[in-house]
């Protein structure tokens, strides 16, 4: 095994720039998915689901015959609206309630949307061709699909927007006021179902951004959507809530270990591997915790 | 108290009887009770620690896959070589004889249910230290995880699957099959019953309540939780381990993704019949599979193709509107008609308190 990474120096580039333009990617999801943690105390397990479905809308616009990189502006907003129904609803019933309850509830939902696509778009695995052809490095050892780059781009171009915007404009005040306190925010005025159901709208928006870019590098598949719940939930773990450049850092460092464990274990264990990277951080903080007599919150 | 428990015997036994003369009543739907037996298995104990410890685990599947594997491969590997079996795939090179297949799926049947056992046990320690979501998602990882694993692994079929042997052709009535199943079902069910239903009574219980309660608290009250915790898994894990072998022997054919480590499908019915009976109650779990099961059979049937669709809105239905489940909403409702002298006490001084 450590002959492959110190033998094929060609291989460990490769592996390294798709894991960091991957990682971006994920990365965004995890900062929609941090953001409606931190404000409405809710893990969504449909997130996943949230993306294919971004993703399945770029690729109907590249059926129809539009370049599927317009996705990027049309799927986030036909997805605020998904998200916004979906909060108004199921989402705004659980809300105050138990953690587990909106686990299960929105499992539930993933069920739907992932049958709901399986109907629509078939079982097949599909890609939108973006032909943005390929860039080579080092002699054309390396190669770099144009897509990767365009689509780590427009992830960064996306999240600064929503971090200016969070700072600047009144509704993301409210969002970062309702995430700090939501009863004095309501007390103070702010119309917290209000809030609470844009989070929701954003986060799908940001949801449908990283499925369109999806649609152009990787593939879809309706049942794929739960490794990207898994991916963001870890990103968001190990970053914590609203520390956004650690969420870029470790979404980074997850596509890197993702890439890596595709070569070194094979395909057929890369999910598997992404899984039991979870099982792994999530214990390894349970102990580093449990020597100060805490636990994860 | 003795006239309860005498109406508590006509129940048992009425039950019982019920039970052993099923497949002959209905004997064109064997395989659904074989089925109801083990969905009841599957609620009952995950509810011990899903209802009664509070770790709501979605995991347990991990059980259930585990014991499906080892019966089939201890079944198959006491006789022949595992590994030409599961490449000759269906075309049958090795049959079993009788007596073969018989002692197979015994010996099988042990290790399904002491290998998950222990594996629970030494997991335990690491992930039963995680609270709340955290443990949720950490075994919903734990199971997708050995899913995809097992998909990978050559020697038990890979993604290609692994058939398990065959009901020896020896016994030629028809019947035998599903009769065999169901009944083994059914012990494991009465198993089960008379385990959950001693733990009940136990001090056991009570600890598993105060640790759902408020752990901090029962830990300071000298209770060495963790324990507790890995032994109340543990019991989860042995019968999931039994009612997994038995599935797979009566399915014939175990896939990574979609029988054995089916997350998707048993690991949210297991957690959904004992939130649709009511968590933390003795009967809520086998209500609740009962009816999911005739829910699930006669919509299946019915809808075909859409029943993913139902199910995941049946998820939601019942989570956000139900989340008591049945019986604790009778309990709101009928609270004297639930006369557990202990619960009663508990209320008024809760009642008291506030």
């Amino acid at each position: 095994m450590d002959l492959l990474i110190f033998q094929a120096p060609i291989l460990m580039v490769q592996a390294s720039l798709d894991g960091i333009l991957l990682g971006i990617l994920f990365a965004l999801i995890a900062y929609g998915m941090a953001l409606q943690w931190g404000v409405m105390n809710i893990i969504n397990i449909a997130q996943g689901d949230l993306v294919i479905l971004g993703g399945y809308i770029a690729y109907t616009m590249y059926l129809v015959g539009i370049h599927p990189a317009w996705g990027v502006i049309v799927s986030p907003i036909i997805m605020y609206f998904v998200g916004w129904a979906l909060y108004k609803l199921v989402i705004n019933k659980v809300v105050d309630r138990d953690l587990f309850i909106s686990i299960l509830a929105t499992f539930g939902i993933a069920i739907v949307f992932q049958q709901l696509m399986n109907f629509v778009f078939g079982a097949d695995v599909v890609v939108a061709q973006s032909e943005y052809g390929t860039t080579m490095l080092f002699d054309n050892s390396v190669t770099l699909p144009n897509s990767k780059i365009f689509a780590a781009f427009i992830s960064v171009i996306y999240a600064i927007g929503l971090v200016i915007y969070m700072r600047r404009s009144r509704l993301g005040r409210a969002i970062r006021a309702t995430a700090q306190n939501a009863r004095a925010a309501k007390i103070l005025g702010v119309d917290t179902e209000k809030v609470y159901a844009a989070t929701f709208g954003i986060n799908a928006a940001l949801c449908g951004v990283a499925g369109a870019l999806i649609s152009i590098t990787l593939t879809l598949h309706p049942y794929v959507g739960l490794p990207y719940t898994v991916r963001s939930f870890m990103i968001v773990i190990v970053a914590g809530l609203g520390n956004l450049p650690a969420v870029a850092l470790s979404g980074m460092g997850l596509g890197l270990f993702e890439e890596f464990a595709d070569y070194i274990l094979g395909t057929e264990f890369r999910i598997g591997a992404v899984f039991m990277l979870l099982v792994f951080i999530l214990v390894y903080r349970r102990f580093k915790l449990s020597k100060k007599r805490e636990y994860l919150k | 108290m003795n006239a309860i428990k005498q109406k508590d015997l006509i129940l048992y036994s009425g039950l019982i009887i019920l039970g052993l003369v099923a497949p002959f009543l209905f004997s064109a739907f064997k395989v659904q009770l074989t089925y109801l037996c083990v969905l009841i298995v599957l609620a009952m104990t995950w509810n011990l620690q899903g209802g009664e410890m509070g770790y709501n685990s979605f995991g347990n599947i991990l059980f259930y896959g585990l014991g499906m594997y080892l019966t089939a491969s201890v079944q198959v590997g006491m006789f022949f070589p595992l590994a030409e079996w599961t490449e000759s795939g269906g075309e049958k090179t090795f049959v079993h004889t009788t007596a073969q297949y018989f002692q197979g799926i015994g010996v099988g049947l042990l290790v399904a249910a002491i290998v998950p056992t222990i594996v629970a046990g030494a997991i335990g320690y690491a992930i039963l230290g995680l609270r709340g979501h955290y443990f949720a998602i950490c075994t919903l990882g734990l199971g997708i995880a050995a899913g995809e694993i097992a998909g990978g692994i050559e020697i038990i079929g890979a993604g290609q699957g692994f058939t398990t042997p065959p009901f020896p052709a020896e016994i030629v009535d028809p019947e035998a099959r599903g009769q065999f199943f169901y009944f083994l079902s059914f012990l494991v069910l009465v198993l089960a019953f008379v385990f959950v239903k001693y733990i009940y009574g136990s001090r056991f219980r009570l600890i598993l309540n105060a640790i759902r309660d408020n752990e901090d608290k029962a830990e300071a009250m000298g209770i060495q939780t963790m324990k507790y915790k890995i032994v109340g898994w543990m019991c989860s894990a042995f019968f999931c381990g039994l009612a997994g072998g038995i599935m797979g022997g009566l399915i014939g054919y175990i896939d990574s993704t979609d029988v054995a480590f089916d997350g998707r499908e048993m690991g949210v019915f297991m957690v959904l019949m004992a939130i649709l009976g009511g968590k933390g109650t003795l009967w809520g779990p086998v209500i609740g599979a009962t009816l999911f099961h005739f829910f699930k059979e006669g919509l299946w049937t019915f809808i075909l193709g859409w029943q993913y669709v139902a199910l995941g809105v049946l998820i939601v239905v019942i989570v956000v509107y139900f989340p008591e489940g049945l019986m604790g909403w009778l309990r709101e409702k009928y609270p004297d008609r639930f006369g557990e002298v202990i619960d009663e006490k508990d209320r008024k001084a809760q009642v008291e308190i506030k």
